[in-house]
């Protein structure tokens, strides 16, 4: 049986699973649509947790990234973990505690303005958007490279399983199915892992096998060092002093935006209780640092595997797969100097391969000759990542639309079902919306995730903590502090994404961060405007100090 | 009573989160090229701190505080 056979097997298995969930968790009530009634066991909300926060990006592109960058590739593998600490320790709990549905709901009742609603809506809405895009792009990518399905239909396909448990289930669907995604992807992640840190080094733990010796003595690390100096790269390990500081302002707009992310924020209203909600966080991150800690080892392996299977051999006598992924663009040999032998090195003037960064995940299981149902496990947990983070983001826009904007804003006395019904009519459109745009993704997509990030922390983080941990925070404070943060970071990032249009010229960069980690900055500007404009206007109301007081205690 | 409750969590988490920036800004980023000097097996210190132990850190941080606060709960009777 071919690797096709068992890629449609897995997904056509995965994805009856998914429906299947879906009618047995439909939801009934607002509260279930929104936060699944606040009942999901806090180890089931941390694997939901994984599975909503792991993009296509985490499982198809993450480990390639890395493989590419050596050392530094690790701003992705920090920045978007240590957001949980934080989340963990300043968020979560008092988040819960307040007890609502929604971010903006906490912003608006917090800073007792329906216009910081009104901007903290609008930030969670686009946001979420931006995010979504690039998931349907990933599902369209992934059927149409494994299944020879076109990508549009792949799309469409796609849209249809989510539009299908989203509108039926609002959060409670969503939260279930998350945890049978979760289980697909890991499983998906780490089975080749295993494989290839077993084939190289004989253990079959990824993340030792990483730092162990090859079959001939030499560490891997060491091997990889050397094969990389050869090729006229810098050594895999090494640190670029030049790039450094960005690296830590990457890092950081990476971890507090990740905190300060709408959809990530709204699984801990999902729990019952204030330590619910902690532990909560503790497994989602254990159950996302599973994947994290191997996608470094993984990045590894298939350099090494490729770098010994491709440099200087003969083009007449690559292995099959090599030919499969020139067809699908993702490999592309132009023999330079018509010699028949493939010269990977780093000076562009002599190098004949270019090879696409998602390949290392993707062709893994062939370069690693392992057996063809991996490689449909593959497809199948490449799908539930982008399915599940879709299905998130999704509910972010929906309840933001059908709770924030409707029911708080314009129309205070819908009736329960009349706004059940709007939430459902909302993801329904949101679904629908996040599609076309997928069938169309504006070259910019990629681009835009920067913008998300930054535009999280830059916003959210601040106004939340600030919300929480000083009472003294006024509404004139964190509504101009959000303006200021969030205009400075969206100005900055259009200015210096040369794909966005901007002039800007990366010399001229303020301190030498790019656009990736600007929301840093953006995020210490904001608390910086909100302190000072805070002290110089109206105390805050006696009502709103009674609500902090009550969110810093369980009870 | 209760501001007391509220002090010692502030405490937990001033020395959590300083321990969260040393292990990783600190020993992943700025410190890293120094403690590139010394190995963990085949790992480079540095460069193992950025990609595996950082991320090993964070988890046993929030199950650190996890366990702090429910002890602190029970004794100024917030348990839920």
């Amino acid at each position: 049986m071919d690797a096709q056979f068992w890629t449609y097997f897995l997904v056509g298995v995965t994805f009856s699973l998914y429906i299947g969930i879906a009618i047995w968790s439909r939801a009934q009530s607002t509260k279930e649509f929104y936060v699944a009634s606040g009942g999901i066991h806090p180890v089931l909300n941390g694997m939901a947790t994984a599975a909503d926060w792991m993009s296509a990006a985490s499982f198809i592109s993450m480990a390639g990234i890395i493989s590419f960058l050596g050392y530094g590739g690790s701003q992705y593998l920090m920045g978007w973990t240590g957001g949980y600490v934080l989340l963990a320790l300043c968020l979560a709990p008092y988040l819960r505690k307040f007890g609502k549905f929604t971010v903006p709901d906490f912003i608006g009742e917090r800073y007792y303005s329906k216009n910081a609603r009104t901007i903290a809506l609008i930030c969670a809405i686009f946001v979420s958007f931006t995010y979504v895009v690039g998931q349907m792009k990933g599902v369209g990518v992934a059927f149409s490279r494994f299944l020879e399905i076109p990508y549009d239909l792949g799309v469409i396909i796609g849209i249809g399983i989510v539009f299908f448990y989203a509108v039926l289930g609002g959060m409670k669907g969503i939260t279930y199915t998350q945890v049978a995604q979760y289980c697909v992807l890991i499983f998906a992640f780490t089975v080749p892992a295993i494989f290839i840190s077993l084939q190289a080094t004989g253990n079959p733990i990824p993340q030792i096998g990483f730092g162990s010796k090859t079959m001939d003595g030499v560490y891997l690390l060491e091997k990889l060092n050397q094969l990389s100096v050869d090729l006229g790269f810098d050594k895999y390990t090494d640190i670029n002093q030049n790039t450094l500081i960005n690296v830590f302002f990457i890092t950081a707009a990476l971890m507090f935006g990740t905190a300060g992310l709408p959809h990530v924020i709204v699984r801990f209203f999902t729990v019952p209780k204030v330590r619910d909600a902690r532990i909560s966080a503790g497994w989602a991150l254990l159950f996302i640092s599973f994947l994290y800690t191997t996608a470094p080892a993984v990045a590894a392996f298939a350099k090494v595997n490729l770098i010994n299977t491709v440099s200087n051999a003969k083009y007449s006598e690559v292995p099959k797969w090599f030919k499969n992924w020139e067809n699908t663009g993702l490999l592309q040999f132009d023999d330079k100097n018509s010699d028949g032998i493939i010269q990977y090195v780093a000076d562009e003037q002599i190098n004949e391969l270019t090879i696409d960064r998602d390949i290392m995940v993707l062709a893994n299981p062939e370069i690693a000759n392992l057996p063809a149902w991996v490689i449909g496990l593959i497809v199948a947990g490449g799908l539930a990542a982008a399915l599940s983070t879709a299905a998130g983001l999704l509910l972010v826009i929906s309840t933001s639309i059908s709770h924030d904007l409707l029911k708080k804003n314009i129309n205070p006395n819908i009736s329960e079902k009349g706004e059940l019904w709007a939430a459902r009519i909302s993801i329904a459109v949101a679904v629908v919306a996040a599609g076309l745009a997928g069938l169309n993704p504006p070259g910019f997509v990629a681009e835009v995730v920067a913008l998300a990030f930054g535009l999280a922390a830059s916003s959210f983080f601040p106004a939340i903590i600030l919300g929480i941990f000083d009472k003294r925070m006024n509404k004139e404070g964190a509504l101009s502090g959000m303006l200021v943060g969030v205009v400075f970071t969206t100005i900055y990032i259009f200015y210096f994404k040369p794909q966005l249009g901007g002039p800007g010229l990366p010399q001229n960069y303020l301190f030498g961060i790019s656009p990736e980690g600007i929301g840093t900055i953006g995020m210490i500007i904001n608390f910086i405007v909100s302190l000072i404009v805070s002290r110089l206007t109206k105390p805050t109301p006696e009502n709103i100090k009674e609500l902090v007081e009550s969110i810093r205690y369980p009870k | 009573m209760k501001e007391k409750y509220w002090q010692k969590n502030l405490f937990y988490l001033r020395i959590l989160l300083t321990i969260w920036f040393i292990c990783s800004f600190g020993f992943g980023i700025l410190l890293a090229e120094e403690l590139n000097k010394f190995y963990l097996g085949g790992f480079p210190l540095g460069f193992w701190f950025a990609q595996q132990g950082s991320i090993y850190i964070f988890v046993i941080l929030i199950f650190i505080y996890v366990y702090l606060m429910n002890k602190l709960d029970k004794k100024h009777n917030l348990k839920e």
